[in-house]
């Protein structure tokens, strides 16, 4: 399987985007709609006109239509044709190959197996599930053994539980079968589950290329860190275990305790949300409770958000605008807040500052 | 419950028409001096045209010319509408021009065609395939154009050339639209048979018809009107019946 490089590309969207995938990676292109994803995953296969340069495994194929560059593409309406059945759906990429009919069907009963959709091979799309259209269309996708995979979104159109299931399973698939492959998605968690590398998309172009646990903790600009969920980030000065799961770490003074169990804790962070604010001395053990100043009151769209100083520490907290005007909130306020334990993320790596974007 | 109700009843209403019609005629219920024969008429009138010929002569060659202006029309509509719609540059260049031709009723050209053609077999065959060629290739038109393009993305990404799109993706998926086209018109080519049959031809039902009237046989008019009603529904049915074998499963 080879690896993807884009140069320089240039599309009404794009604005010079260079992009290496590396051999049997799963890249995830993370950012929000409109951003420029699904042109990217486009430009990769032919289907959109552009200015630079795509390579597979170091030859450009700019020059090759979209028909010849072996590239599977599963789609986000997914696109059964709806006047195939199954079987005829997923052999359409084999009888373009011109493999003959009994080669075709051996394969088609071969990924039938893969997919575990055995018993749909004579139905028509629209009478599958969401589910199993998914499975035909990544079985059609991947009939003709393409060199690349493209993934817009496979999993949007599906109920949540179908969709976890389904990204477990296809990830696995994606490491079994070794290939290299862009997907598509807007969803962070999605992101992080599916990721050997994060590209995060904003406006056409490339603003981070990291593993997915940096592109979190080391948001390499503020439009990284909004699309993420503006979380704060705090280095540790020291940590030591209290066992049972539990560490103490101190960031600017302040000891806070994660649920972590093993090496020593580099960095933490959490979002706005998971800071709680309380007017008045919460009861309960003294754990992550400090107390604090508000500095600053921003109401956005969705949520106020409220700037606290908590010893030597600038924190963002964000509420609900409904439980803020049940709260008399003002700059210059002393109030309490409890950071909620269980949403505070650990980075253990040392090696910092080095970013991965290649 | 009307879905309660068997098939054959619906032919209940047609019975009891047939039934009044006989008795208004036997009765002499209409006003004025209109010679209207009872229904039991018309089929007696029936059976002596179809027992001597007349009327399976006149039938076949509206039949014939029915057949083969609609084909060749069809055809054609279905070719030109599959290079239109699928070729952009194509339909921006001839899309004005049928644009044009298009509202121009069958029956309009039939002066010209007179002039141009003469009377002969080749006059109702072209007034045929001009009346199925435009709206057929209209119809495939739209049904390429409105295949959405996901659908041909998809296929390219899987390898497929143009051409096996178009006949393997895109012309199944506009099926629906063509046959919209197919079967509006195979009902409106028996329409305008009689009417150019009727002005110029000598044979035919349309002229048989004539010659009726200027006999004054409205026996013979009723069974000619008979067999044309009878021919459009079985045209249509026949295209709606084809469209529902090739896209039930999937529609």
């Amino acid at each position: 399987m080879p690896a993807i490089e884009l140069k320089n590309i240039c599309q009404y969207i794009c604005r010079d985007v260079s992009l290496k995938i590396r051999d049997k990676e799963l890249m995830v292109l993370l950012g929000p709609n409109g951003a420029g994803k699904t042109t990217i995953a486009n430009i990769i296969a032919g289907l959109t006109d552009y200015q630079g340069s795509v390579l597979f495994d170091g030859v450009a194929v700019d020059k090759l239509p979209a028909n010849r560059r072996e590239v599977g593409y599963l789609f986000q309406d997914l696109v059964l044709f709806p006047h195939l059945d199954v079987a005829a759906n997923i052999a359409y990429g084999l009888t373009a190959k011109k493999q003959t009919p009994q080669q075709a069907q051996s394969r088609v009963k071969q990924l039938l197996q893969m997919m575990k959709i055995e018993h749909l091979a004579s139905r028509y799309p629209k009478h599958l599930s969401g589910g199993e259209k998914q499975r035909v269309a990544l079985a059609r996708a991947l009939a003709p053994s393409p060199k690349v995979l493209l993934l817009d979104e496979p999993l949007s159109s599906l109920d949540m539980p179908t969709a976890k299931y389904l990204r477990t399973e296809l990830k696995q698939l994606q490491q079994r079968l070794g290939i290299t492959t862009a997907y598509v998605t807007h969803d962070l968690q999605e992101a992080e589950e599916m990721a050997d590398r994060i590209a995060v998309i904003q406006n056409g172009s490339l603003e981070q290329v990291d593993k997915p646990e940096r592109v979190f903790f080391y948001p390499r600009n503020e439009k990284v860190s909004d699309f993420i969920g503006a979380p704060n980030i705090l280095d540790c000065d020291y940590c030591r275990s209290l066992g049972k799961g539990v560490m103490e770490v101190g960031c600017g003074g302040l000891p806070i305790i994660v649920p972590h169990d093993g090496e020593s804790v580099h960095r933490i962070a959490f979002l706005p949300g998971d800071i709680h604010i309380s007017e008045t001395h919460p009861p309960g053990p003294e754990v992550n409770r400090f107390q604090a100043l508000v500095t600053s009151i921003n109401p956005t769209d969705e949520t106020v958000r409220i700037g606290l100083k908590a010893g030597a520490l600038n924190l963002l907290a964000g509420m609900p605008h409904y439980i803020f005007e049940d709260m008399s909130l003002a700059v210059g306020k002393e109030v309490f807040l409890i950071l909620k334990l269980r949403r505070i993320r650990v980075y253990e790596n040392k090696d910092s500052q080095r970013s991965d974007s290649n | 419950m009307l879905n309660k109700i068997r098939p054959g009843w619906g032919l209940l209403p047609v019975v009891i028409f047939l039934a009044l019609w006989e008795l208004v005629a036997r009765f002499n219920l209409v006003p004025g001096q209109l010679s209207f024969p009872p229904f039991s008429a018309v089929v007696l009138e029936f059976y002596h045209l179809t027992a001597s010929g007349v009327l399976g002569d006149n039938f076949l060659a509206s039949l014939g010319r029915v057949l083969i202006g609609f084909c060749a029309g069809s055809i054609a509509g279905i070719a030109v509408g599959m290079i239109m719609g699928w070729v952009e540059n194509i339909n921006k260049a001839l899309h004005p021009i049928i644009s044009l031709f298009y509202p121009i009723p069958a029956l309009g050209w039939l002066p010209l065609l007179m002039l141009w053609i003469g009377i002969n077999e080749m006059l109702p065959i072209t007034i045929i395939f001009i009346c199925s060629f435009f709206p057929v290739l209209y119809n495939t038109v739209t049904g390429i154009r409105n295949v959405d393009k996901q659908y041909i993305q998809v296929a390219r990404t899987l390898g497929a050339s143009d051409a096996r799109i178009l006949t393997t993706v895109v012309m199944p998926l506009a099926l629906p639209n063509i046959f919209t086209g197919l079967r509006l018109e195979a009902g409106m080519a028996w329409r305008v048979i009689i009417a150019a049959e009727m002005v110029a031809i000598p044979t035919g039902i349309g002229a048989l018809m004539m010659r009726a009237e200027s006999l004054i046989r409205i026996d013979i008019i009723i069974v000619c009107l008979i067999v044309l009603a009878v021919m459009c529904l079985a045209f249509e049915r026949f295209f709606q019946y084809l469209e529902a074998r090739m896209t039930a499963r999937w529609s």
